[in-house]
């Protein structure tokens, strides 16, 4: 598979932050991407930066196997920002197809697409409702919409979810799912990382404006393995100690066991098979993105980010 | 279509669509119109006569003024000199006098009738008495000619230039010039109400924009400078065609004058003052309010006024809102930001408005000229000058020069304010200085 995006020692700094300092990586076309990071990380400077907003200090970006070039390509390119805004005075319609026309899409070309989506996502009453009427809710469905609705090669949502319900949110998530099928490549930020276990194929986490990590979420997991298993008994054995692992919580004939350096799964069943015990299942515990997230980025004192001279 | 054109026709349909567009362009004229009406009214019903004492030694006005008994008296005296008649003037015996010395040659063009008064006279006043007078001239004038030859023919159809001065000596302006500074003032007034209207209408919608992060949407589909020129050229069209409709409007509503004060007509309508031959030829000519009304309209070119007035309107705006726009891209999270940055647009503005009151009465003076010039005051300046007339007020060489100043200068601000909403409507969070829209402006896309 080819890139769709390559960014290559990207650097934006700002008179307080060095907000982008020094990262590259690539996206596959077709794949979902996640952009993990604390507050104030740089991902939005990050996503400027791709969707032409900002001009980067240094470093370059290639979109499509050619130079980034914002004029042109942005057509290219949907993009959802974290906090964002519409006309509130507007009317829906009116303002889904304004969104669309400045993206070149003709009035009739707009009309038509909308009411497909409108269809689809049940929003066709609210054609002639004005903007400042909808909920939170409400306005991120249309937002979605107006954002996929030029059929973009690369989507950019930034919390897409928040303030969905379940429904709704399952409903966006699906889109997402059959976008990606059909060719475009989304890059999805967000805190919720059990939402980015789910979605993505490929991460990449920020911390002070750099890449700290960078892989597919199975990848990021093996590597971030404790080598702590969960393993279930018939019966409770006589004696659960052994050196070749040390046990973290232990329910009766349920154990949690982290094996000991030296020793491998294996060595584990086998102090429990020598007692007679009955295994009844035994799995390997991989950390959650969660866990991962908060054991790299503890600690470096980025939830408060200080302010730095550069 | 072009990207810039759908921005504005947004911006231009969400303005006219809303109601308080309505209500300021219905509004406006018929409250403008109201007070207009009101001035008539109370002009119309100040009953005080004006006296005003005629020796006339040259014989020129024989008894003809004399039994017209209305607004303007003119009673004729025997045996004044002018000292004694400036005496009577100071005892308030009469408002003003008009003294006609022997040699006064009517068919001499230098030879003008000379109205002095106690204190300087009013618009309306002024116009009725040099009505009564020319109309008196000019039957005597024809009474006089049997054989007329082609320069007295001309001469009768010129109407006597009549002067005005105060007792103690103060040359008072003609009708033409006071209508002038009326309608320029009117004129330059309006357009530095309206830089400042629409110009901050411009900046509050960027900021608008900004604040409420649709901007970084926008951004993300058009160019900066496409949806900076979409927004002024929207706001622009909102306030022509507010323009026009008033134009319309004051126009249509002076029509209708007539028919909603029928009873003002009547009680204004002077008696005719021409008997015989004149009166067959202006019968049709009525005298009364509307009269002075059209009599000081009359005397400014309002073609001109309007073309000229359009003209630095659109110039005039497209050179302020681009730097409006500017400051307005600034703004981050609180619109208090911009204040300190107006600044240095809105000095200029009233700067020209200073020196437009100034031109107003000197149009020709070096500052006026400046002013008229200078493309950050020439919209506000050259319409006090132009409202004297060219050449007049301003040749025609100025004006032309004043224009392409305009243009290129409106250009250039465009250009560069362009530089600085660029990089200003995709900041956040940066404390926006001077020295940083500096940097703005010489850093290369």
């Amino acid at each position: 598979m080819n890139n769709l995006i390559e960014l290559q020692n990207l650097k934006k700094y700002f008179a307080t932050q060095k907000a982008v300092d020094d990262i590259s990586f690539s996206i596959e076309q077709g794949s979902i991407f996640g952009l993990l990071g604390p507050n104030g990380a740089g991902k939005t400077t990050l996503i400027r930066m791709i969707t032409g907003i900002f001009y980067q200090d240094s470093g370059s970006i290639i979109f499509d196997g050619k130079k980034f070039d914002p004029i042109n390509d942005i057509t290219k390119i949907g993009y959802m920002p974290e906090e964002r805004g519409l006309y509130k005075k507007m009317k829906i319609g009116e303002q889904a197809i304004y969104l669309a026309q400045l993206k070149g899409l003709s009035r009739n070309d707009a009309v038509q697409k909308l009411k497909f989506w409108f269809e689809k996502l049940e929003m066709q009453s609210w054609w002639n409702k004005k903007v400042e009427d909808l909920s939170k809710g409400m306005s991120q469905k249309l937002q979605f919409v107006t954002t996929v609705l030029h059929e973009p090669k690369l989507i950019i949502l930034d919390e897409p979810f928040s303030g969905l319900d379940p429904v709704n949110a399952n409903l966006i998530k699906d889109e997402i799912y059959g976008l990606a099928q059909r060719g475009c490549t989304i890059i999805f930020s967000t805190h919720r990382m059990e939402q980015v276990e789910e979605i993505c194929d490929k991460i990449v986490l920020v911390n002070l404006g750099k890449k700290i990590l960078d892989g597919t979420v199975q990848d990021v997991k093996q590597q971030f393995k404790e080598n702590k298993f969960k393993i279930k008994l018939r019966e409770v054995p006589a004696n659960s100690n052994d050196n070749s692992f040390t046990i973290i919580d232990a329910k009766a004939n349920e154990f949690i066991v982290k094996i000991n350096e030296g020793f491998k799964s294996n060595d584990v069943l086998q102090s429990f098979l020598q007692q007679g015990c009955t295994i009844e299942s035994f799995n390997e515990i991989l950390p959650s993105l969660n866990d991962i997230f908060i054991h790299l980025v503890e600690g470096t004192k980025s939830t408060a980010r200080a302010f730095q001279q550069i | 279509m072009n990207k810039t054109f759908i921005i504005a026709r947004r911006e231009f349909l969400t303005r006219v669509q809303k109601k308080t567009f309505l209500l300021t362009t219905i509004g406006l004229p018929l409250l403008i119109f109201g007070i207009y009406a009101l001035i008539i009214f109370f002009a119309v019903n100040d009953t005080k006569d004006y006296k005003i004492a005629v020796q006339d030694d040259a014989k020129i006005f024989k008894t003809s003024l004399e039994d017209k008994k209305k607004e303007v008296v003119f009673s004729f005296v025997n045996n004044e000199t002018k000292t004694t008649l400036d005496a009577a003037l100071i005892a308030k015996k009469y408002d003003a006098y008009i003294y006609i010395p022997k040699d006064f040659n009517l068919n001499n063009i230098k030879d003008s009738l000379h109205v002095v008064a106690a204190k300087s006279v009013g618009l309306i006043t002024k116009s009725t008495i040099e009505k009564k007078l020319n109309n008196a001239l000019e039957e005597n004038k024809l009474l006089l000619g049997l054989n007329i030859s082609k320069a007295q023919l001309d001469s009768l159809q010129r109407t006597s230039e009549i002067k005005f001065t105060t007792v103690n000596g103060e040359k008072d302006t003609d009708i033409k010039t006071t209508a002038s500074s009326i309608f320029g003032y009117g004129c330059g007034f309006l357009i530095y109400i309206v830089l400042f209207i629409y110009g901050t209408m411009v900046m509050r919608g960027v900021a608008e924009e900004k604040t409420n992060r649709i901007a970084e949407v926008i951004i993300s589909s058009v160019k900066p400078f496409q949806l900076m020129m979409g927004k002024i050229l929207g706001i622009g069209t909102v306030g022509l065609l507010q323009f026009l409709i008033w134009i319309v409007l004051m126009l249509g509503l002076q029509l209708l004058l007539p028919l909603i004060f029928p009873d003002l007509m009547h009680q204004m309508q002077s008696q005719p003052i021409q008997p015989g031959m004149i009166a067959a030829t202006s019968a049709v000519q009525q005298s009364g309010a509307m009269d002075h009304i059209h009599e000081i309209f009359a005397q400014v070119n309002i073609p001109l006024i309007i073309g000229c007035f359009l003209f630095y309107f659109l110039g005039g705006y497209f050179m302020y809102a681009s730097l409006f726009a500017a400051v307005g891209s600034t703004v981050n999270e609180d619109p208090q930001d911009a204040q300190t940055l107006t600044l240095p647009i809105t000095m200029p503005i009233i700067f020209g408005f200073v020196i437009m009151m100034q031109a107003v009465n000197n149009p020709n003076s070096p500052l006026a000229v400046f002013g008229s010039l200078f493309p950050l005051t020439s919209p506000i300046v050259m319409m006090a000058r132009v409202a004297h007339g060219v050449p007049d007020g301003v040749t025609i060489f100025q004006l032309v020069l004043s224009m392409v100043l305009l243009v290129v200068g409106f250009i250039s601000t465009t250009w560069l304010a362009g530089k600085i909403y660029r990089t200003g409507i995709l900041m956040y969070g940066k404390k926006v200085t001077i020295k940083e829209i500096g940097k703005w402006i010489f850093r290369k896309a």
